[in-house]
């Protein structure tokens, strides 16, 4: 029986973590997984952190990903892969865009933004992958490419040929952006 | 056709193929995407009405004239559709109707934990209960066929874990049915006392052929494990936590029609194991049951009655395990939600926590003006409450906290109960002073259409109430409109109308920033040379202002040059494109 295989996708509402663990699911489901994909929608997402969970294998009950379980977390920001690093289940990855985005308690004074975090998680022997992934969807051609861009990283560490997920980037993005989040893809790839 | 669905998405699909109708509903996290993949089907009338009490009964009408028909909303939406549910169940249907409701364990975006189940019992209508989108999907198509066997709404209970969690759905195609033809039946349908009495025991005789049907449907799932010590009755996404945690080595007994209950089978299971245990979210429904019956179970002796599970609280609790886990050592700051750059209810709350004014709040985006740096709330406890609420304020206090108290209500909000309070602020006198945040669109569940808006739910154009009118009529004289871009006038209107000593409303009127039609402005720039890091950009709470090497920063990723932060700079640091 396989493995499941257990990815967190999180970062700040509206940075377009939907659109990434939608491509997701659709490349797992293609590939003949059992797939949950589990979000929060509502309060949580005006600009405050937000999860997705993403299981896969042969069989998967649970929708929700717990404490170190995760083989995975795809963070968009720095603290939030800090926030969540408990989920890792040991020996698993961190794929971070190296973004800094304060969140209130930061801006308004009440609290400070711990700036060397994700060195500690490699001190505790945390595999961090981490990436400028703003400027590469810049180069891409739009800032909200950023989804694309992890989501480029993270294939590298799945069995799937490049081609499974540039077909489902056309199956499941909006035909006028999907030369330009293939390409913010493949620079998440590559870089 | 397999297809991965979000558990909403399956119940709308579910719906459709039922041969469903009508359906109309409320917006409410998380069950407000059911009535927005139902929209997309053409064969589906469906609407947004302005509140869970009118789309029920809109339902209800719709079942009297023969067709299939559905509501959707939140549970605590139930509460305010609690009036008709109850005398629902002793008219029954004709056509099959469901309603749809949405519990939201842990609080994701709710007011309360409350459990719906506890409706289903009181009302004494049978309740669905699904543990993933599959189910989501075959319970609502059922649901109908039970509904119309035993002349009952049916209640199909989701939760945030269902509704937002997508699964693989194998799916099927509809099934045209024709309107079963009206037929006059006052005894049925008209709930005055000599026919109410004639109904109620046939309520109670329906709940005891239905409690037959649970002894005995494809709802309740048994999976028995020869030799297994421990039996473990659940339902819902509790259900896959322990599946999770014990695959297939324990006994398990699935509830799935979580009203009524069976009560031999579950002897007969209880009586297979020599450890019964309940894993059950939110209150002790199914405990209590099984304690009803003679059982000795263990259930929130183990389990919390507060929150959501997980798999961890499963193996935690009843195997004693963790995993191990690793973190980091800083501590790291909470990032709670915030209203968005250029959210037109920031210029409002300024004004308010500037003038340290009282203000009892609402639901909707606009609670998130409690938090700080705002703090401009003082209440919020259900739809509608504020306006009536700040009446009895005034009453109770009245020239003490007449002029130094509002409350604030968007636009949805006030036409789904606001309008009520309004009304008798006006009929009982009291000299209160009502903002309405208008910002055009029912904003914190996702930007649906509203009566205020002059759109149906599929986008067609509609008759558009107009707030300012209603509010005249609603006995109102002095009704004002604001900018709240505009942060001079903002102070000035409130100022004036708390000083009135008559009742006013001010409808605060701009679009949701994140509104497809409004388009963001250039993003503003600070001027560092100028600014001095009074900081008093940062009393606004936006996202997109920060310090940052002892200067005040504004993040252009996330600026759409609203303006309001410039009012506020003493320095005039702060800068559009061009200049």
């Amino acid at each position: 029986m396989m493995k499941n295989t257990n990815i967190m996708i999180v970062g700040v509402g509206g940075q377009g973590s939907l659109l990434a663990s939608k491509l997701l699911g659709h490349v797992l489901i293609k590939q003949g997984c059992d797939v949950k994909v589990s979000e929060v929608h509502g309060m949580s997402q005006r600009g405050g952190s937000v999860v997705t969970y993403v299981r896969c294998g042969d069989k998967v009950y649970s929708p929700i990903i717990s404490e170190g379980e995760a083989d995975f977390i795809v963070s968009f920001e720095k603290l939030e892969a800090a926030r969540h690093a408990s989920m890792l289940k040991i020996g698993g990855a961190v794929i971070v865009n190296t973004q800094q985005i304060d969140p209130m308690p930061v801006i308004t004074g009440a609290a400070v933004y711990p700036e060397n975090v994700l060195e500690e998680l490699k001190s505790k022997g945390v595999k961090v992958d981490e990436l400028d992934a703003l400027s590469l969807a810049k180069e891409a051609g739009s800032i909200k490419a950023v989804n694309l861009v992890l989501m480029g990283r993270l294939s590298r560490y799945f069995p799937y040929g490049e081609d499974v997920w540039l077909s489902a980037i056309e199956e499941t993005v909006a035909p006028k952006f999907v030369e330009m989040n293939k390409k913010a893809f493949l620079l998440g790839k590559n870089a | 056709m397999k297809q991965l669905l979000i558990g909403n998405a399956a119940v709308a699909r579910g719906l459709w193929e039922a041969g469903v109708r009508v359906v109309s509903s409320y917006p409410g996290t998380p069950s407000t995407e059911i009535t927005e993949f139902a929209s997309k089907y053409d064969e589906i009338y469906c609407e947004w009405a302005p509140n869970e009490k009118v789309a029920t009964e809109v339902a209800f009408g719709a079942a009297l004239a023969g067709a299939r028909s559905a509501c959707a909303m939140k549970h605590v939406g139930l509460n305010v559709a609690a009036d008709p549910l109850f005398t629902l169940s002793y008219t029954g249907v004709r056509g099959g109707m469901v309603i749809c409701v949405a519990d939201d364990p842990a609080m994701h975006s709710s007011q309360n934990e409350q459990d719906s189940r506890h409706y289903a019992i009181a009302a004494k209508v049978p309740m669905l209960e699904p543990s993933d989108a599959q189910e989501a999907y075959d319970f609502a198509k059922a649901a109908f066929d039970i509904s119309e066997k035993y002349d009952t709404p049916v209640i199909l209970r989701m939760c945030t874990r269902i509704a937002h969690c997508q699964s693989i759905v194998e799916t099927g195609e509809r099934e045209e049915r024709d309107l079963i033809p009206y037929e006059k039946q006052p005894a049925k349908y008209i709930m005055m006392p000599g026919y109410a009495k004639k109904k109620h025991p046939m309520v109670e005789e329906r709940t005891a052929a239905l409690t037959s049907l649970a002894e005995n449907c494809p709802f309740n799932k048994i999976e028995l494990v020869s030799g297994s010590e421990i039996g473990i009755v659940t339902s819902g996404t509790s259900y896959q936590y322990v599946k999770e945690v014990f695959g297939d080595s324990v006994s398990v007994f699935k509830i799935g029609l979580a009203n009524p209950m069976p009560v031999e089978s579950l002897k007969k299971f209880a009586s297979s194991v020599k450890r019964l245990i309940v894993v059950e979210e939110l209150d002790p429904v199914i405990e209590t049951h099984l304690k009803n019956i003679g059982l000795k179970p263990e259930g929130k002796s183990l389990f919390p009655m507060i929150g959501e599970f997980s798999q961890k609280d499963v193996k935690k609790i009843l195997l004693g395990k963790e995993e191990a886990t690793v973190s980091a050592d800083s501590p790291i700051p909470g990032r709670p939600p915030v209203m968005c750059p250029g959210c037109p209810h920031r210029g409002i709350y300024y004004v308010l926590s500037k003038l340290k004014i009282t203000a009892l709040g609402d639901i909707g985006c606009y609670t998130l003006g409690a938090t700080p740096p705002l703090n401009a709330l003082d209440s919020t406890l259900c739809m509608g409450a504020s306006i009536s609420g700040l009446h009895g304020f005034n009453k109770a206090r009245g020239n003490d906290s007449e002029g130094k108290t509002v409350c604030v209500i968007g636009d949805s909000t006030f036409m789904h109960s606001g309008m009520t309070g309004l009304c008798n602020v006006s009929y009982n006198a009291s000299n209160s002073t009502v903002i309405i945040l208008d910002n055009s669109i029912t904003g914190m569940t996702g930007h649906q259409q509203n009566p205020t808006t002059g759109y149906t739910i599929k986008g067609d154009p509609t008759a558009k109430i107009d707030l300012e009118a209603l509010c005249r009529a609603l006995g109102i004289a002095r009704v004002r409109v604001v900018d709240p871009y505009d942060l001079k006038a903002c102070e000035a209107v409130i100022k004036e109308e708390l000083a009135s000593r008559e009742p006013s409303v001010i409808i605060s009127r701009r679009p949701c920033m994140l509104l497809k039609y409004v388009k963001p402005k250039a993003p503003l720039k600070v001027d560092a040379d100028k600014c001095r890091t009074c900081k008093s950009c940062m009393r606004l709470g936006c996202p997109a202002i920060s310090v940052n090497g002892g200067k005040a920063v504004i993040d252009a990723t996330q600026c759409v040059g609203c303006g309001v932060c410039r009012q506020l700079c003493p320095f005039d640091a702060i800068k559009g494109d061009e200049e």
